[in-house]
């Protein structure tokens, strides 16, 4: 087994994930009724249905909720906490950061750095390196990440069917104190425009056939393969994977194609009934995996973000998930609160009615 | 005047490039096919091309090629006839080899269809209609040819799925071509489920737009060295026809007129007469269209091209072996270049280097490039001289 690799990103100090929280809000869109306003109902559908958010949510309210069913599994007091960082595509200010309203409603402040990350939807998985380096450096004793997004699709996009509402928290902490102890990751980044959203755009734009092969596939393919290689490690060696899921059949390919079973990623295949929740898509994954992880079990997720770029993540699960998991409200238990909206609700709660 | 020749050929796969240049397609190309003529050099270059201008906001192909494949100095130009233009850059090279005043020229036919995605690579594509009366009211090629097949299976009761042998010839071929977009066989089932794209044409009737060089380089026999590495092939006739634009102008839609004069035209001056043509390396970017090209060309009566598919008649056993590389349905629609992929593939046969999806004792192919539904046909009919 390889003890270390130049590229491979491994703090000083061990670090895990002290407490998780996950948040999707209540109501769902099925993807046929998209269909039926823009193709008559004709065509393949990507996923079931997705998540919406309410009148009153937003990226703030959620990753509030995310955050305090973090710190119920963790049970730390929220002065030790010298981080909070967001990662979003859907943050509600351009500027004024969602992190300090969620700093503050948990009381992480004042003695805490706070800040915005943005990467498309590995944001959140940025903001878990970075506190994988605030912790692991000694520079805090415990750092909060989070994921979280209320993706908007243009009206009509094939993109409209899968984009969601959700996200994870989670909170680093050292190792020992850890329900999943996080070893190693590996990003791997290229200019690779695929995706993006110019400043003013109300919608973002995308290339289409471009954003298969030489943007997700690519990209998750090299990140895991070299955190794998450079751990010394294969698919049969990992209980679950979880990779960042646009729609369904993206991930299910990529799990082929990287030696992973439909079993392994099946708890963490979270986009049919919620959508893909972009900069919350791998992070509410891994929420909805260690839900139901067991000691000892090995985890592998590989988030992408458009633009482009993957963060891999190599997880052990620790004997202490086993007392923590029933501390918050289970992924599982959001999902299945559900209600059921037409087009025209959902139409009216994401603001795409011309008001003036 | 002696034998115009094919010195050389080369080609790129054809696929999605996304990170391989318009010039470095065809410079890949170019290169393959100077390696294969030994060297020979030319002094004309005929590019091939559609959509450049539109899609990679770049016109002036001849000059460009030239100076990038290190040629500036010789003569340079793009010949451009939509889907036909592989067909009418051959011709025209050809006219100039065996006009006596050039002794070596060579073709490349290019396109670049991943520099845009999306809806303006289909208004890019209806420009080869008629701009003004069709592409206006919104008509792309695709929904032209649905409405050819749509009253060609209303005409001749062609049941459901009738077309699929097109789809499942071309895919069988393309799993032994080793440049084809696509290479593995598929089954009737896969055909029978596949999502419409413009009724009645589904996903398999449509060839895919990607990206692809071929090129060809030709001389006149006397000028090939004694040892010359491969068996010659020659150009045995050449003939073209343009027929109106818009299909709503033709006499019968459901005949390709240009198809029948310039096919006749290529196989007199040839000196052959049909049953002695070995194999067909047809249009297909629709599989309406490939059956319509089988029937003007005289291979099936009226109205029975479809079925000539259906029975196995062009398969590599068939009576007419078509697509014998995998056509434009499983090498890919590389656009301008078709043209000159037909001819690469269609000399691999006559060298007798096709592998496995070799005709056995092929001597003469029919190959035939073409623009919209037949608004310009090349044919050229070339052989193998043993």
């Amino acid at each position: 087994m390889s003890t270390s690799s130049p590229t491979l990103l491994k703090p000083v100090k061990p670090v895990g994930i002290v407490g998780y929280g996950a948040y999707v809000p209540r109501y769902r869109l099925p993807a046929k009724e998209v269909a039926r306003v823009w193709t008559g109902g004709k065509g393949g559908l990507p996923i079931k249905e997705k998540a919406v958010p309410g009148l009153d949510e937003d990226v703030i309210t959620m990753s509030i909720e995310a955050a305090r069913n973090a710190m119920k599994r963790a049970q730390i007091d929220p002065t030790e906490l010298r981080a909070v960082w967001v990662g979003s595509e859907s943050h509600p200010y351009a500027v004024k950061p969602t992190s300090t309203l969620v700093a503050e409603a948990i009381g992480a402040v004042p003695n805490t750095q706070a800040a915005d990350w943005e990467f498309a939807c590995k944001a959140g998985t940025e903001a878990l390196v970075a506190a994988m380096g605030l912790v692991g450096s000694g520079m805090g004793h415990y750092a909060m990440a989070i994921g979280m997004d209320t993706a908007q699709g243009k009206p009509g996009d094939a993109l409209e069917y899968t984009a969601g509402a959700g996200g994870g928290a989670y909170i680093v902490g050292p190792a020992d104190e850890s329900l999943a102890i996080i070893n190693a990751s590996y990003s791997y980044v290229t200019d690779t425009p695929d995706f993006w959203r110019r400043e003013y755009q109300k919608y973002p734009e995308h290339g289409m056939r471009f954003t298969g092969e030489p943007a997700y596939f690519k990209h998750i393919t090299e990140a895991a393969t070299h955190l794998m290689e450079a751990s010394g490690t294969t698919a049969k060696d990992y209980k679950w994977a979880i990779f960042h899921q646009p729609n369904t059949k993206f991930p299910q390919r990529v799990a082929g194609q990287l030696g992973f079973s439909a079993e392994q990623i099946a708890p963490g295949l979270l986009v049919h009934t919620i959508g893909n929740t972009y900069a919350g898509a791998a992070m509410i994954g891994l929420t909805a995996t260690l839900d139901i992880a067991q000691p000892g079990d090995r985890i592998l997720v590989v988030s992408f973000g458009s633009g482009a770029g993957s963060d891999a993540f190599d997880i052990t699960v620790t004997d202490k998930v086993t007392a923590r998991v029933g501390l918050a409200t289970k992924t599982q238990e959001y999902i299945a609160r559900r209600t059921e909206i037409d087009y025209a609700t959902y139409v009216r709660y994401r603001g795409k009615l011309a008001m003036k | 005047m002696t034998d115009v020749v094919i010195a050389g050929i080369g080609q790129t796969p054809v696929g999605e490039h996304w990170e391989i240049s318009l010039r470095d397609l065809a410079l890949d190309a170019i290169q393959a096919a100077h390696k294969d003529s030994g060297g020979l050099k030319p002094q004309a270059l005929f590019v091939s091309n559609m959509l450049a201008p539109n899609l990679s906001n770049q016109a002036h192909l001849g000059a460009l090629i030239a100076d990038y494949a290190g040629l500036t100095g010789i003569e340079a130009i793009t010949v451009e006839a939509a889907g036909a233009s592989g067909g009418a850059a051959l011709r025209q090279a050809y006219l100039a080899i065996a006009s006596g005043m050039v002794d070596v020229a060579l073709i490349v036919g290019v396109e670049k269809f991943t520099d845009k995605v999306g809806p303006s690579v289909d208004a890019a594509l209806s420009t080869t209609s008629d701009s003004d009366f069709e592409a206006v009211q919104g008509m792309t090629p695709t929904a032209q040819a649905s409405l050819l097949m749509k009253r060609y299976m209303h005409e001749y009761q062609v049941p459901a799925d009738g077309f699929a042998g097109f789809a499942l010839t071309a895919h069988a071929n393309g799993a032994n071509n080793p440049h084809a977009m696509f290479r593995k066989a598929i089954k009737p089932e896969t055909y029978a489920k596949a999502e419409m794209v413009s009724e009645p044409l589904n996903m398999f009737d449509i060839a895919p737009n990607a990206d692809g060089a071929a090129a060809v380089v030709l001389t006149r026999r006397d000028l090939l060295p004694k040892d010359f590495s491969h068996p010659p092939v020659k150009i045995a006739g050449s003939a073209s026809a343009a027929d109106t634009l818009a299909l709503h102008d033709r006499k019968d839609i459901l005949y390709f007129d240009a198809a029948q004069l310039s096919a006749g035209k290529a196989m007199k001056q040839a000196g052959i007469i049909l049953d002695q043509v070995n194999f067909f390396e047809y249009h297909d970017m629709f599989s309406i269209y490939a059956a319509l090209q089988l029937e003007a060309v005289g291979f099936a009566i009226k109205g029975k091209g479809w079925k000539l598919a259906a029975d196995g008649g062009i398969g590599l056993k068939g009576r007419i072996p078509s697509a014998t590389m995998g056509g434009l349905k499983a090498r890919g629609f590389a656009g301008g270049a078709s043209g000159v992929y037909q001819a690469v593939e269609a000399a691999t046969q006559l060298r007798g280097q096709a592998g496995a999806n070799q005709i056995a004792g092929a001597k003469y192919g029919l190959i035939q490039s073409m623009g919209g539904p037949a608004s310009t046909v090349v044919s050229h009919v070339l052989q193998g001289l043993n």
